[in-house]
């Protein structure tokens, strides 16, 4: 009984671990299914290059949009990592309990606020300000990437602190004793053995802020052409997909798709790279590593 | 006797999907209604009121844009569409159409804009990008920001066909906006911008231009005088038989007329 008992509960297991690369796969072969119609009628390269996008017209080139949500995210990237870096390093090295107490809460909290209420209070507060400071209609891809910086923050500092953490105390003490200051220490040796969970930390604060609709709808201004500088509006993949779905019918049900995958290779691409670099940065030391 | 209350448990589930999977789709007549996002609020209203005197007939409401509604009527797939828009000859084809209300579309500027109304050509210069500043229609010296709705939108395909006619098109970099909601406040927060809502949605944030003349109101839509309005259509195949007449003939009839006046779209009787 108890035998058979054991192999149930092994093959139960197994059914529901696999479960979810079927379902993964699911997704990927519907997505698939649906986008490369589209992609057929209308060329692959002309999709992937085309300037216009124009539903109404027979227009659908993405290359605009891809350019926008590159741009959004490398700029929210550009805000988010030196802040988020630095205040990890805080948290898991210098501030004291009663501080990490308090501030870790805070900072997940701000993971828990839904986006909605990110793109709105961009919509209310931040366009406003922004038009009466830099000028334009106040929609842009800096406004964007500020909201999006705000919404990644609490992705990359909670994983990056729990990766300096895990950094064994043997290092630390071994880096004191031989006379290197506190700073240091988190500087030659603390950081450089937690860089693969920081990267780890960055992809996947990379990885919301490309897959961030509806926060970027808000305050984006969804102009699908390329900017000329960041106080211009641009359109997101992201973006495209939901504001049209609802009406599309046809091939443009289809492009979007399409779109679709081409945010779904983008992903893959930054996926690929990442697990590159953590595998390239481990630190090997006796025989195991980091 | 554990294996016994699991199995009687899983039985016991297993009884009640089916139940829930084949019981209600016989008891009850359905109707099924999509298309205009604007028609959504009016249509969910008409046919909350309507099954609380048919009590055996489930309506069924969804959105998905004017042209989903004609296609999915059109197709059989829904038993009745909605659209904002008129049809075009191509589409009315086998298929009756029913005004159950008229929209007006206002053309909305800030409230510290000193611009009071406008002309259609003058509205298309705006929007297709020819006028870029105020002063060009006697405003203040500031650069107009356009703001306008998702390609697909029932009060964007309307404003197209109103003012911009054949072949000019809004400008390409005309900020974007998903809800008539986000246009008004777009609006609201900038001196330069301008945007169209429908009427049924607008409040005093935004200030209305006169057009022609006129003001939008519901009395210079319902008389025609204010000329930038869209129909809210039912769209059917064929003739309607049975509760989908019903349901039609509810819908023009004096209480669902009050209704349609209720959700601030203005009657046709």
């Amino acid at each position: 009984m108890t035998k058979y008992e054991e192999f149930i509960v092994e093959k139960g297991l197994f059914v529901t671990a696999i479960l979810s690369i079927i379902v993964i796969l699911l997704i990927i072969g519907f997505i698939f299914k649906e986008g490369l119609p589209a992609m057929d009628s209308y060329g692959f390269l002309h999709f992937i290059f085309g300037m216009d996008w124009s539903p109404s017209d027979d227009q659908y080139g993405v290359f605009t949009m891809i350019i926008g949500s590159i741009g959004i995210t490398l700029l929210s990237l550009l805000f988010a990592v030196p802040l988020s870096l630095l205040c990890a390093i805080f948290l898991a090295e210098i501030a004291p309990k009663v501080m990490r107490r308090i501030l870790k809460p805070v900072i997940e909290t701000l993971a828990g606020i839904p986006s909605v209420v990110y793109g709105f209070f961009g919509l209310i507060i931040l366009v406003p300000f922004m038009r009466v400071h830099f000028g334009g209609t106040g929609f842009s891809m800096l406004t964007a990437s500020i909201i999006l910086t705000v919404m990644i923050l609490p992705t990359i500092i909670s994983i990056s602190e729990d990766a300096l953490k895990s950094v064994p105390h043997e290092y630390k003490e071994a880096s004191l004793a031989l006379g290197a200051t506190h700073w240091q220490t988190i500087k030659n040796v603390i950081f450089p053995a937690a860089i693969p969970g920081i990267i780890t930390a960055i992809i996947l604060g990379m990885g919301r802020a490309v897959g961030e609709t509806l926060a970027v709808i808000m305050v984006a201004g969804n102009v699908a052409q390329i900017p000329n500088s960041i106080f211009d509006p641009v359109r997101a993949l992201t973006s495209n997909i939901a504001l049209e779905m609802g009406y599309a019918t046809g091939i443009h049900y289809n492009a979007l798709f399409a779109t679709g995958i081409v945010l779904f290779i983008m992903i893959m691409v930054l996926l690929i790279i990442a697990n590159y670099f953590h595998y390239k940065k481990k630190v090997v030391i006796g025989g195991g590593y980091l | 006797m554990d294996l016994k209350y699991k199995l009687g448990i899983i039985i016991a589930i297993i009884i009640i999907c089916s139940y829930l999977i084949f019981i209600p789709s016989t008891q009850y007549e359905r109707i099924q209604i999509a298309g205009s996002t604007s028609v959504q609020p009016v249509a969910e209203k008409l046919a909350k009121k309507f099954g609380e005197t048919h009590p055996n007939v489930r309506i069924n409401v969804q959105g998905g844009g004017s042209s989903l509604g004609i296609s999915s009527v059109s197709q059989g797939i829904t038993q009745i569409g909605t659209s904002s828009r008129e049809l075009t000859q191509k589409e009315k084809i086998g298929l009756n159409e029913y005004v159950i209300g008229k929209e007006g579309i206002v053309i909305a500027v800030n409230n510290q804009n000193n611009i009071t109304y406008l002309n259609k050509t003058q509205i298309k210069d705006i929007f297709s990008g020819k006028v870029k500043n105020w002063k060009d229609v006697g405003g203040p010296d500031l650069e107009i920001h356009v703001i306008t709705r998702e390609s697909g939108s029932g009060t964007r395909s309307a404003f197209e066909n109103l003012i911009m006619g054949k072949g000019i098109k809004i400008k390409n970099d005309a900020i974007v906006q998903s809800s008539t909601e986000s246009v008004k406040q777009a609006v609201k927060q900038d001196p330069g911008a301008i945007g169209f809502v429908s009427l049924a949605r607008m409040t005093n944030d935004v200030k209305a231009l006169k057009i022609g003349g006129i003001t939008p109101s519901e009395q210079t839509v319902s008389d025609g005088s204010y000329s930038l309005q869209t129909p809210f259509l039912f769209i059917v195949k064929g003739e309607p038989k049975g509760v989908v007449k019903e349901f039609i003939d509810f819908t023009l009839s004096p209480e669902g007329q009050a209704i349609v006046k209720g959700e601030k779209v203005v009657p046709v009787k």
